[in-house]
């Protein structure tokens, strides 16, 4: 036994407020289980970004397009690490795939990963790089030249025909790969939905929360990115591409507020027997989480500073300057703001007894696989495998249309 | 080039029709894999709780603990007792006693106390187990005579099944980092035994035995008291039974 684990239960006690079941002090889902939906939810968002542009042609958005489904692809690779690495036996981790019980809402995790993973990412970003990738191959020698060759699956056909399969491929698999994308997310939304001995998850609005955040968070992170790697790598931040992104992303953010205003109406309005534990849990726990950084800095604030660019509309497009720095304050207040809305879920959801008496306390620890480092690399770790499919896949080009000519000199 | 598209399309039309959308589907009904009834002329075993002869003494914690390994630490339980106390203003308060605790403050004399009294609590293994249903890996499962159990070589520790208690009976085994929770001593009652805490329990609060079977405490238990289940809201459909329940246990 640990002495340790023991000894944080043991510190816990005192923090104890009302009545909890002696089994319900210590939180079971921790800080990896809130960066599992956050990772989760920026690949269902940068996604559908991407398929604005496939699908629905809003051709602004262009530039964005490869970068967002590559970020897309980093973030999924780490999603299922928060998960596996959180298990008392990780080991065992196959047995979901083997040996899945059907009624589970968890055992589907690995065929919604799997189908989310071949069917659509890879499959999409792979006729997207097709003809990159010969191109590459053929530019380069030695090693290089093999993976290339290995990575288009030794295709080696750039005839027009080849070229229009392409592009009717990708059509199709967008289409699919919305409501997938949905399904994604929509199902991790599931997971704490269909709980019903838990009042603050089970709720049908939840996957449909879930699902808007998620656009919000996926959004935002490319637009972030872009609007930071674009001038690292020396090009020039095209603003009528920021412009319609964050147009859409002002948009997600109100239907994604509206839905979790309606959802914290429903609960007052009709105040069944959970509602005096959970205010207390709210104004007292989460507070600072809930209606601090979630509603105030990551909805209310960007909306805000969304909406002047928007009011002063003369005064801001002369300013391009000025309109960037309202875009990036807004996009990293919403990023810490989706963060803060999985906290509260996740945690929050574990916080109050389910006798309704009572309150107990999580305590984060730094180390360990629990521990706030342990996240942050699996925070950090979509950015440096961002940072090889970028290498790998260049999407330059794409992202300086408009930009400056000398792009390609950039070498990276 | 025709040889592509045709794999492509075909790979395709697999992933669409394949297992991904089937096992979904399979999650819709909530009760794929709990048992509707008492199958008759099996054993199907509950248990019986009369509130009003339970007098806080918890020897059956110690027993529990000592007859199934619990870890000694208060954080985990396989059974535990509440005592609330009601005052004459309406406010309840609840605590859960420990074995070591000095002994319970007497009430009689404090006069703002309406009332007093003291629930046992342990794993209701419902018929209908919300734990079950959840569990990825089939880890947890319903044996034929209606006991929920874990299998502790499978699993995975993922912990989906404490959240989905709404009862606060599981927790995650410090040691085997599997959850766990009561049996009603199934090593025991296979073999004809009761369960410890029926066993120690000086005051004959808890009773346990075969629901199907014609005469039994168990059955007299059921014929003579007027019954409640906890939160039958959930539609968990409990198979512990408590005699007397005050409205405010949840």
């Amino acid at each position: 036994m640990n002495p340790e684990t023991m000894h944080s239960l043991q510190e816990l006690l005192p923090q104890i407020q009302g009545y909890i079941y002696p089994n319900e002090i210590e939180i079971h889902w921790g800080l990896l289980i809130v960066v599992y939906p956050y990772i989760t939810g920026v690949v269902a968002g940068a996604f559908i970004l991407a398929s604005l542009v496939k699908v629905f042609n809003v051709k602004e958005v262009q530039p964005l397009y490869r970068l967002s489904l590559l970020t897309a692809l980093a973030y999924l690779l780490v999603a299922p690490m928060a998960l596996v690495s959180h298990l008392g036996h990780a080991e065992r981790f196959y047995e979901i795939l083997l040996t899945p019980q059907t009624s589970s809402a968890m055992a589907m995790f690995g065929f919604v990963y799997a189908w989310y993973l071949m069917a659509v990412l890879l499959l999409e970003i792979w006729f997207v790089h097709r003809t990159d990738m010969i191109d590459m191959a053929e530019r380069n020698t030695g090693a290089t030249r093999l993976l290339y060759r290995a990575l288009s699956l030794f295709s080696k056909d750039k005839g027009e025909r080849a070229v229009a399969f392409d592009h009717k491929a990708l059509k199709v698999i967008t289409i699919v790969g919305i409501p997938s994308a949905f399904l994604l997310h929509g199902y991790v939304g599931f997971i704490f939905g269909s709980i019903k001995a838990n009042p603050w998850w089970s709720s049908v609005l939840i996957p449909i929360v879930f699902l808007f955040s998620a656009i919000v968070s996926g959004i935002a992170l490319v637009v972030l990115l872009y609007l930071i790697i674009t001038p690292l790598t020396g090009g020039k931040i095209n603003m009528k591409c920021v412009d319609k992104a964050v147009d859409f992303l002002f948009y997600a953010v109100i239907v994604d507020f509206s839905l979790e205003m309606v959802d914290f109406i429903h609960r007052v309005y009709q105040s069944e027997e959970e509602i005096k534990i959970l205010s207390e849990m709210v104004m007292n726990k989460l507070f600072a989480s809930l209606i601090i950084v979630q509603v105030l800095l990551g909805m209310l604030v960007p909306l805000l500073l969304i909406s002047l660019t928007k009011i002063f509309k003369k005064r801001f497009s002369l300013n391009e300057d000025m309109r960037k720095m309202v875009y990036f304050i807004s996009v990293i207040l919403i990023q810490f703001g989706i963060f803060a809305t999985r906290w509260n879920v996740v945690i929050g959801g574990q916080m109050f007894s389910k006798s309704f008496r009572g309150l107990t306390t999580y305590k984060m620890e730094f180390g360990g696989i629990e521990g706030l480092f342990y996240a942050i690399l699996l925070l950090a770790l979509p950015i440096i495998i961002l940072a090889v499919l970028l290498k790998i896949l260049p999407p330059w080009k794409e992202l300086r249309e408009e930009g400056e000519a000398g792009a390609e000199a950039a070498g990276i | 080039m025709n040889g592509r598209r045709t794999f492509l399309r075909g790979f395709l039309s697999v992933l669409l029709s394949g297992g991904a959308i089937g096992g979904i589907l399979r999650i819709l009904p909530s009760r794929a894999d709990a048992r509707e009834a008492p199958p008759k002329g099996k054993k199907w075993y509950g248990f019986g709780v009369s509130v009003d002869k339970c007098i806080g003494c918890a020897r059956c914690m110690d027993a529990c603990k000592n007859e199934n390994n619990v870890p000694k630490e208060p954080f985990f339980v396989r059974t535990w007792v509440e005592r609330y106390i009601t005052r004459k203003n309406g406010q309840t308060t609840v605590k859960a006693i420990a074995p070591g605790d000095e002994a319970t403050p007497e009430t009689v004399s404090d006069k703002t106390i309406l009332r007093s009294f003291f629930v046992p609590k342990l794993c209701n293994q419902c018929a209908s187990p919300a734990c079950v249903q959840v569990c990825p890996v089939g880890a947890t499962f319903q044996t034929e005579d209606g006991v929920v159990l874990v299998n502790e070589k499978t699993c995975i520790g993922c912990r989906y099944c404490i959240q989905a208690c709404p009862y606060g009976a599981r927790y995650l085994h410090p040691k085997t980092h599997t959850a766990d929770k009561c049996t009603f001593c199934y090593h025991r009652i296979s073999k004809g035994q009761l369960p410890a805490c029926v066993e120690v329990c000086p005051t004959q609060a808890r009773i346990f035995g075969d629901l199907n079977a014609a005469a039994s405490p168990m059955s007299r238990f059921l014929r003579m008291n007027k019954i409640h289940t906890l939160k039958p809201g959930l539609n968990t459909e409990p198979k512990v039974f408590y005699a007397n329940l005050d409205g405010e246990v949840r």
